[in-house]
C-alpha cells in the first residue's frame, strides 16, 4: 500500500456503521406521491431515478474511485419498501453487543414521523407474513428453515463481462431494439414486456445521471482545492465518470469505475442479498492492464493504487442491518462480495493471469473485511497460482478460500447450463455456483436438518414448545428397526420441505410481481430480450437454493441410534429420546460413549459415511428439480453462514451427544473435534457426497500455523487440496490460527481486535463473533502435527 | 501362489495407523504402527510399541469412574491394571473392558490386522499419495520384529503400486534386513548412539549388529534416510553427532539425514502404560542447539533436514 491507500484504508476500518433514513425518506416521499401512477416496474424504475438525483453524493479525501451508496462511508440505508424497521428494531441495532449500527435521534425521529406511519402494513415483509400459511410460520419460528428474502430481496449474482465492453448508452439501444421488436398484435405478454423494457430504460438512464453527479462534485472538489495534484485527479475522476457508465470502458480506471456504479446501482436499486459481485476481476481487467502497460498509460503501481482503492470501497459498504432470525442466522457487517481469482476462460483454457497474482498481493497485503476473495483452482490452475494463495491462506484471514473449478463446471452443466456459460461461471456469497451474469441463483433459506429428527423422535411434535409440525409418523417405540426410524424422518423431511417449498413460491410471486429490479434486469442477461425482470424469471437461469444445515450432527446422530439401539441393542430409542429430553441430566455416562464410542462422520468411517450419504440423497430427492414460482428450479446446497449456531439453539440435546442448544455442525464438515483420524480421513469422508450434485458445499478445516511452516508446508497444502478436489470437493477453506491464540483473543479482545478467522463461507474479526461461535470455532478440530 | 493368497489373511499386531503423516518419509503417507520392539530405549515415542502382546492403557484424566469396565469384565478380579498384557493373569483378552469404556479411558494398543485389511487401509488415502508423492510407511516398535507380516504388507503394496517406506531401528537378524531391503522403496533408519557400551546400557541391545546391518542394507542399494532422535544428556553431543556424521558419509546409500527433536509428548502415554516416566525431566532440545547439531553434517554433503 502507498500513502494514499493506507489511509483510505485505515479510515474505511474506523469508519462507525451507522442507519442512515436518507433512502428510507426519500422512499417514503416518492410513494406516497406517486404511488398507482404507473407498472410496478416503471414505478420501482421511477424510484431508482428518484434516489439517483436526490441522495447525498460523497467524494472522500484521496479517492481515487468514487461513489457511496449512503451519504458517507460506512453510513448503511434501509429498504423500507422491502422491511420496515421498527422503533424496537433500530433500538436492538443500535445497542446489540454485536454487528451494531449506530443510530442517530435524527434517524428515530424520521422513523417514527415519516417511515413507519407510511410503510407499516405496506412493506414487503408484512404482506408476506400476512400471505404465508400457519404451517409456514410454525416452522419457521420452530427454527425449521430460515428465509433469505424476509428482510432482503433476491440478488447472489454476479457480474461477467458485459460492461466492459458496453456502456449504458449501449444497453439501451438492446432495449430500443427489443421494444421495436415488440409483436402487440400475436403476443399477449408484449404490453407487460413493454412496461419492463421501459423501465430497464430508465434504469439506464438513472446510472448516467449519477455518475454525472460525481463529476460535477469532482468538478466543484476540483475547484476549491489549493493542491494541484489533488486537483488533477479530481478532474481525471469528473473525465472518468463522463465517459463511463454512459459508454465501455477504455483504461483500467475507468473499467474499475464503471463496475463501482453498477455495484452501487444494484445495492441502492435493492439490497439484494448477496450485495454484487465483480466475478472473475483478474479476467475482466487483464486487457486494460496489458493495454496500459503496454502503451505506458499505466504501470503497475498505478494499477496496485487504483485497485486498492477499489478494494476500499467494498469495504465502506456493511450489509443492510438485519434483525431477528435472519440477523441470528446471518450475524456479519460481511455482504459478500466475492471475487474470483484464476479458474477458467469460456474456451477452457486456463484463466489465471498477471492479474490474479496482483489481485493475491493486494488480498494478502491489505486483508479487509470486504471484498472476500476466493481462488478458482482446475486441473489447469498452476501450482505457483495455488501456493501464492497458500501462503495467504497461511497468515490466517481465512481467505482466499479454495474451488474446484473443474466441478464448478460440472455442477452448471448437470443444471443444464451450456459449457461456455457455465466456465464463464463461478462462485459468490460464500461458496454457491452460478452462471455469472446470467443466472439468478437465489438463496431461500437455511434448513434445519437435526431438528427434522428431533421432530421425528417426537412424533411430529417439537418438544421445545409442544407445537406439532410435522405429521405423525409413529411413536419412536413402535420403530422396531432403524429402517422404520428412517422412513419417518423421510416422511417429516419431505413434509417440512414441502412446507418451506409452498411458502417459498408464495414470496417469489410477491417480488416477481411488485419488486421488479430493473436495473439488475439490465445487467442479467436475457433479461432484455425476455422482457422479463430479474426477480420474474428473466434470466437465463433460474435456480433457487434451500441451504441443508447440519449433516454431521445428523449423520453421527443417526449412526449413534443404530449403533446403541439396534446393533448393541445397549438400550431402547425411547430410553435415548428420554436422556435427549432431559439434556443428559443423570445420563452423562451415556453421552460419554455416545461422543467418544460411536460413528463419527468425518473419520472415513463408512458406518458413519453411509448415513450421511442417505440423508443428503433424501434431501436432494426432496428438492432437487422442482420447479419455482418464476420457472426456474430449486436445487440444495450444503453451507451454513452462522445458522448452525442459531439452528443449533433451537433443536435439544442430539444422539450424538451434543448438549441442548450447542451449535450444529457446519457445511459438510464434522462435528466439531468429532473428525480424529487427520485432514485426509475429513476430505475422504466429504468427498463420498457427491458435490457436483450441488449448488456448492462448505468445508472448513483448521491448520496450526505450525504443521504450514515453509514451503514444505506449503507444499503438503497443496496436496491436500488437489487430491480433494481430484475427488470432486467443490470447495476447502482454511483457519491457520492456534486454539491457544484463539483463547487469548477471546479473553482479551481489545488486543486482538485485528484477528481474521474463517467463520463460513467468509471471513469475520474474531472478536465481532458471539461468544458461542469463538467457542465453535476454537472446538473446531485444530489439526495438528502428526 | 498359494503364499501370495495365505498373505491376505496373515495377521500381524498393529496398534495404530496413523494417516496423513508428515514426517514419516516424503509426501504424505499412512504410518502403519506394528508392535513388538527388541529395544528399550527410555526416550521411545511410542512406548505402547514395545511390548509384543497387547496392552491396557488407561487414562486416569479421561476415567469417569463408571464402573462399566468392571461390569463387562468376565475375569474375577475385575479388569487388568494398566500396563498388563492382554491374556496375562487370567484375562480372558475378550476386550469387553475397553468396548464398554463410554469415555475412551481404557484401550488396548494392539490388535491383530490382516494384510488385507491393511491395504484397505491405506489404500484410502491413495490420491494424496499420489499427489504429494508419499506413500505408506511402516514403523513401529520395531516392524522387522514382524517380519514374515512386514514382507507381505511390502509386497501388497507395491502390488497396488504404492511407495513404502520402513522405518526401523536396524536390529534383527541380517536375512530380515536384506529381505526387507529389497522390498521397500525407502528405509528410515534410526540412530541412537554409536558407542557400543552406552549402545547397549541404554538400550538394551548390541550396537554391532545394527550397524552390519546398515551396510547390508546399504549395500541392496535402497536409499536410506538417516534419523537420529537428539535427546539432552543422551546423545546430544559433539561427539555422538559426529560420529553419526561419519557414518553417514561412509555410507553409500543415504540420502538424507534427519535430526528430530526429543518431545515429551511420550510422557502422557507411559502414564497410561502405568509406568514411570524415566526422563520426565529431560526438556527438548532448543533450536539453536537443534540448528548448530544439524551443521555438523554439511561436510558429509548429505541433505540435513531438522524434524522429519
Amino acid at each position: 500500500m502507498n500513502a494514499r491507500t493506507e489511509k483510505l484504508r485505515q479510515e474505511s476500518l474506523d469508519a462507525i456503521p451507522t442507519i442512515c433514513s436518507e433512502r428510507a425518506e426519500l422512499m417514503t416521499e416518492f410513494y406516497r406521491e406517486n404511488l398507482g401512477r404507473w407498472s410496478p416496474p416503471v414505478m420501482r424504475a421511477r424510484a431508482f431515478r428518484f434516489l439517483c438525483e436526490r441522495k447525498t453524493i460523497w467524494i472522500g479525501e484521496g479517492e481515487l474511485i468514487v461513489g457511496e451508496r449512503g451519504p458517507r462511508p460506512k453510513a448503511v440505508p434501509t429498504y423500507p419498501e422491502l422491511t420496515c424497521h421498527s422503533l424496537e428494531d433500530l433500538h436492538i441495532l443500535d445497542t446489540r453487543p454485536l454487528t451494531w449500527y449506530r443510530v442517530t435521534p435524527q434517524c428515530l425521529d424520521a422513523y417514527e414521523k415519516t417511515v413507519i406511519p407510511y410503510w407499516r402494513g405496506r412493506s414487503l415483509r408484512d404482506r408476506m407474513f400476512d400471505l404465508l400459511p400457519a404451517e409456514w410460520h410454525a416452522a419457521y419460528q420452530a427454527g425449521v428453515f430460515t428465509e433469505f428474502m424476509e428482510q432482503r430481496a433476491p440478488g447472489h449474482t454476479v457480474l461477467d463481462d458485459k460492461i466492459y465492453r458496453k456502456g449504458m448508452l449501449d444497453f439501451k439501444t438492446d432495449i430500443a431494439r427489443a421494444l421495436a421488436a415488440l409483436d402487440y398484435a400475436s403476443d399477449p405478454t408484449a404490453p407487460d414486456r413493454r412496461e419492463q423494457l421501459v423501465a430497464m430504460d430508465i434504469a439506464c438512464d438513472t446510472l448516467i445521471l449519477f455518475a454525472e453527479r460525481h463529476a460535477a462534485l469532482a468538478d466543484k472538489l476540483a475547484a476549491e482545492t489549493a493542491d494541484p495534484l489533488r486537483r488533477s485527479e479530481l478532474e481525471r475522476i469528473a473525465a472518468v465518470c463522463r465517459h463511463v457508465p454512459a459508454h465501455a470502458p477504455r483504461n483500467l480506471h475507468e473499467a474499475l469505475q464503471y463496475y463501482w456504479f453498477c455495484h452501487l446501482g444494484v445495492i441502492t436499486e435493492l439490497n439484494g442479498w448477496d450485495a454484487f459481485n465483480p466475478g472473475h476481476l483478474d479476467q475482466h481487467l487483464l486487457p486494460f492492464y496489458r493495454k496500459g502497460l503496454s502503451d505506458g498509460t499505466l504501470t503497475p503501481e498505478a494499477a496496485r493504487e487504483l485497485l486498492e482503492c477499489f478494494f476500499v470501497k467494498f469495504n465502506n459498504h456493511p450489509a443492510p442491518p438485519k434483525v431477528g432470525v435472519t440477523a441470528a442466522e446471518s450475524g456479519t457487517y460481511t455482504d459478500f462480495a466475492n471475487i474470483n481469482i484464476g479458474g477458467l476462460l469460456a474456451d477452457g483454457s486456463d484463466g489465471s493471469n498477471e492479474v490474479s497474482h496482483l489481485l493475491l498481493d493486494i488480498v494478502d497485503e491489505m486483508h479487509l473485511l470486504q471484498p472476500s476473495s476466493n481462488v478458482q483452482v482446475s486441473r489447469k490452475t498452476p501450482d505457483a497460482l495455488l501456493k501464492r494463495a497458500l501462503r495467504v491462506v497461511r497468515k490466517g484471514y481465512g481467505f482466499p478460500s479454495l474451488f474446484n473449478a473443474d466441478v464448478v463446471v460440472e455442477e452448471q452443466l448437470r443444471q443444464g447450463k451450456t459449457l461456455e456459460d457455465a466456465r464463464a461461471g463461478g462462485c459468490s456469497g460464500c461458496v454457491e455456483v452460478g452462471a455469472f451474469g446470467k443466472e439468478a441463483y437465489i438463496l431461500t433459506g437455511y434448513f434445519n436438518l437435526p431438528k427434522v429428527l428431533e421432530v421425528t423422535l417426537h412424533d411430529g411434535v417439537d418438544p421445545r414448545t409442544g407445537v406439532r409440525l410435522g405429521p405423525a409418523t409413529g411413536d419412536a417405540a413402535t420403530f422396531a428397526t432403524f429402517e422404520d426410524l428412517f422412513r419417518a424422518f423421510e416422511l417429516q423431511l419431505r413434509h417440512h420441505i414441502d412446507v418451506k417449498i409452498r411458502g417459498n413460491q408464495v414470496i417469489e410471486r410477491l417480488y416477481a410481481a411488485e419488486m421488479p429490479a430493473p436495473f439488475l434486469s439490465v445487467l442479467t442477461d436475457d433479461c432484455i430480450t425476455k422482457g422479463r425482470d430479474y426477480n420474474a424469471g428473466g434470466a437465463r437461469y433460474n435456480n433457487t437454493f434451500i441451504q441443508a444445515v447440519g449433516i454431521g450432527t445428523i449423520t453421527d446422530s443417526l449412526a449413534a441410534i443404530r449403533r446403541l439401539v439396534f446393533e448393541e441393542k445397549a438400550l431402547s430409542l425411547t430410553e435415548v429420546i428420554a436422556a435427549l429430553d432431559a439434556d443428559f441430566a443423570g445420563t452423562e455416562t451415556l453421552r460419554a460413549r455416545l461422543v467418544n464410542r460411536m460413528p463419527k462422520y468425518g473419520n472415513d468411517d463408512d458406518a458413519a459415511d453411509d448415513l450421511m450419504l442417505r440423508v443428503f440423497d433424501t434431501a436432494f430427492h426432496c428438492i432437487d428439480g422442482r420447479p419455482t414460482a418464476k420457472g426456474g428450479t430449486y436445487r440444495l446446497e450444503m453451507l451454513p453462514t452462522t445458522c448452525h449456531i442459531y439452528f443449533g439453539s433451537v433443536c435439544g440435546a442430539t444422539p450424538d451427544g451434543r448438549r441442548a442448544t450447542l451449535p450444529l455442525s457446519e457445511g459438510i464438515s464434522p462435528v466439531q473435534g468429532a473428525d480424529r483420524r487427520g485432514p485426509t480421513a475429513v476430505f475422504c469422508s466429504a468427498a463420498k457426497m457427491d458435490h457436483v450434485k450441488t449448488g456448492g458445499t462448505l468445508l472448513n478445516m483448521k491448520f496450526s500455523p505450525a504443521i504450514l511452516a515453509g514451503d514444505e508446508g506449503i507444499d503438503r497444502l497443496a496436496h491436500l487440496v488437489r487430491s480433494y478436489f481430484r475427488s470432486d470437493g467443490h470447495h476447502v477453506q482454511f483457519n491457520v490460527v492456534s486454539a491457544d491464540t484463539l483463547r487469548t483473543a477471546k479473553a482479551d479482545p481489545e488486543a486482538h481486535r485485528g484477528l481474521i478467522v474463517r467463520v463460513a463461507g467468509y471471513s469475520d474479526y474474531f472478536c465481532d463473533l458471539s461468544e458461542a461461535l469463538q467457542d465453535e470455532i476454537i472446538t473446531r478440530t485444530e489439526h495438528a502435527g502428526f | 501362489m498359494a503364499a501370495a493368497a495365505a498373505a491376505g489373511t496373515l495377521t500381524g499386531t498393529v496398534f495404530n495407523v496413523q494417516r496423513a503423516s508428515f514426517h514419516d518419509g516424503p509426501g504424505i503417507r499412512t504410518t502403519v504402527f506394528l508392535k513388538g520392539c527388541p529395544l528399550r530405549c527410555p526416550w521411545c515415542h511410542n512406548p505402547e510399541g514395545m511390548s509384543a502382546a497387547p496392552e491396557v492403557l488407561v487414562s486416569e484424566m479421561r476415567c469417569l469412574h463408571c464402573g462399566s469396565c468392571v461390569a463387562a469384565c468376565p475375569r474375577p478380579g475385575g479388569p487388568l491394571a494398566a500396563g498388563s498384557a492382554l491374556g496375562s493373569a487370567g484375562c480372558k483378552a475378550c476386550r469387553h473392558c475397553a468396548d464398554a469404556c463410554p469415555s475412551g479411558a481404557r484401550e488396548i494398543a494392539g490388535r491383530a490386522w490382516s494384510v488385507g485389511e491393511v491395504l484397505g487401509e491405506v489404500l484410502r488415502d491413495r490420491l494424496t499419495y499420489e499427489e504429494s508423492g508419499g506413500g505408506v510407511t511402516f514403523s513401529g516398535g520395531e516392524p522387522l520384529a514382524q517380519a514374515e507380516f512386514l514382507v507381505a504388507c511390502l509386497d501388497a503394496c507395491r502390488e497396488a503400486g504404492l511407495h513404502t517406506a520402513v522405518d526401523t531401528c536396524g536390529f534383527a537378524g541380517p536375512a530380515v534386513v536384506t529381505e526387507v531391503a529389497q522390498r521397500a522403496d525407502l528405509l528410515l533408519w534410526d540412530l541412537k548412539v554409536l558407542d557400543r557400551d552406552r549402545h547397549l546400557a541404554l538400550t538394551g541391545a548390541p550396537l554391532q549388529p545394527i550397524l552390519e546391518n546398515l551396510a547390508v542394507a546399504a549395500g541392496s542399494g535402497v536409499p536410506i534416510w538417516l534419523r537420529i532422535p537428539v535427546i539432552p544428556g543422551i546423545n546430544d553431543d559433539e561427539g555422538t553427532i559426529r560420529a553419526a556424521a561419519h557414518l553417514a558419509a561412509a555410507t553409500p546409500s543415504v540420502r538424507r539425514v534427519s535430526l528430530l527433536p526429543y518431545h515429551r509428548t511420550a510422557a502422557g502415554k507411559r502414564t497410561r502404560l502405568g509406568r514411570e516416566s524415566a526422563m520426565a525431566e529431560t526438556p527438548p532440545p532448543t533450536e539453536e542447539r537443534m540448528r548448530a547439531l544439524g551443521v555438523l553434517f554439511q561436510e558429509t554433503g548429505i541433505e540435513t533436514t531438522i524434524g522429519g
